[in-house]
């Protein structure tokens, strides 16, 4: 399937920009990638004696693969509400400047800030990613609806991904439950590189995985935060010093 | 499956919203109050981008490092090099997203098969 041009009559009501949105789910190898995720999201909150209905509504309202799982783990283990909220809070920093640079795509100069309210909810590191990808071919002014369809979409696939997988999760062995769970680390690393197109992208990529087993060792309760804004700084930096010798 | 494990109790319903459902989107309202402004080729939201990069990446690492579940029962070595060989796969195939993600579940299960 591929999109139809910028100045074609199926772009002519928002409904069927939702449409298109929607059917983009199936054009995107990061769908399936969410089912597993989402897969392995189901079983381990089932392992962790979460009923279905929370699982379902931790897909819904938190919308944040990572978040999920830290908040699942940290509860499971017996984390404080308040521990797991400073976790969950720091983990979820990196969705401020996804929305940040992702919603001035869909934003036109007429669009009103709670028109975007729905887009900034469903705006996670998959959407941030396929935004990039899609809405170059999407007419500006029908972005949200676009976005909005596939959203929509997405989140229906990982709700059908939960179920399965809390379902499952009563016949997984040790083995395939810790396969299920690489897939996260696994997915979400090759996705980031693969949209990795300019330097600072790749050094911010490579030496925030490097630098966070260090920030760990200091044991701030913010590591991931540490590690993250001095990679990222030192990204910035690269990208900075190329512009000016350019 | 009871009515107990499909539906929960709202004390843990109360938990989700307060340790899970207010901290995203106190990201995500923040992000879409002060993104108003913001240029999209602006110095600044390559900065944010970078952060936000690195910040994915301490996630990356931090699943692979201190596991969670069922994760944990699996030897550093075998995480580790099923990251390294899912990425060397990655990088042949001109970033396959797919043929680096196989690369990797298979080295973990190969090994823990090998291990016993």
């Amino acid at each position: 399937m591929a999109l139809p041009p910028l100045d074609s009559p199926q772009w002519n009501s928002p409904w069927l920009a939702f449409g298109w949105g929607l059917r983009s789910v199936t054009q995107t190898i990061l769908t399936i990638v969410l089912f597993v995720t989402y897969l392995g999201i189901g079983a381990l909150a089932h392992d962790t004696h979460f009923s279905l209905l929370w699982a379902l509504a931790s897909t819904l309202f938190v919308w944040a693969g990572p978040a999920q799982i830290i908040l699942i783990t940290t509860l499971g283990s017996g984390a404080t509400i308040v521990q797991s909220a400073i976790a969950v809070t720091v983990s979820a920093i990196r969705l401020f400047p996804m929305v940040v640079s992702v919603l001035p795509l869909m934003r036109t100069p007429t669009t009103k800030r709670r028109e975007l309210v729905f887009a900034a909810h469903l705006t996670a590191v998959t959407l941030w990613v396929e935004c990039h990808r899609f809405l170059p071919l999407v007419p500006r002014e029908r972005r949200i609806a676009f976005v909005h369809g596939l959203g929509c979409g997405l989140v229906s696939v990982c709700l059908v991904a939960n179920t399965v997988g809390y379902f499952l999760a009563a016949n997984l062995t040790q083995t395939l439950g810790a396969a299920i769970l690489l897939l996260t680390p696994l997915s979400f690393l090759f996705s980031t590189a693969r949209n990795s197109r300019e330097v600072a992208d790749v050094v911010a990529l490579v030496l925030g995985i490097v630098l966070y087993p260090l920030a760990a060792k200091l044991s701030s309760g913010v590591d991931i935060l540490v590690s993250g804004v001095v990679a990222g700084t030192i990204a910035y930096g690269v990208h900075w010093w190329r512009e000016v010798r350019a | 499956m009871s009515s107990a494990q499909l539906i929960g109790d709202w004390h843990a319903l109360a938990v989700l919203f307060v340790a899970g459902v207010v901290p995203n989107q106190i990201w995500r309202m923040l992000g879409l109050w002060f993104g108003g402004g913001i240029d999209e080729g602006s110095e600044l939201l390559v900065w944010v981008r970078a952060v936000a990069t690195a910040i994915l990446a301490g996630v990356i690492a931090q699943i692979v490092v201190e596991p969670p579940g069922a994760l944990a029962g699996v030897p550093d070595s075998l995480r580790y090099g099923a990251v390294a060989a899912g990425l060397v796969v990655f990088l042949l195939t001109r970033r396959s997203i797919f043929a680096g993600v196989v690369t990797g579940e298979v080295f973990m299960l190969a090994g823990k098969w090998w291990l016993g």
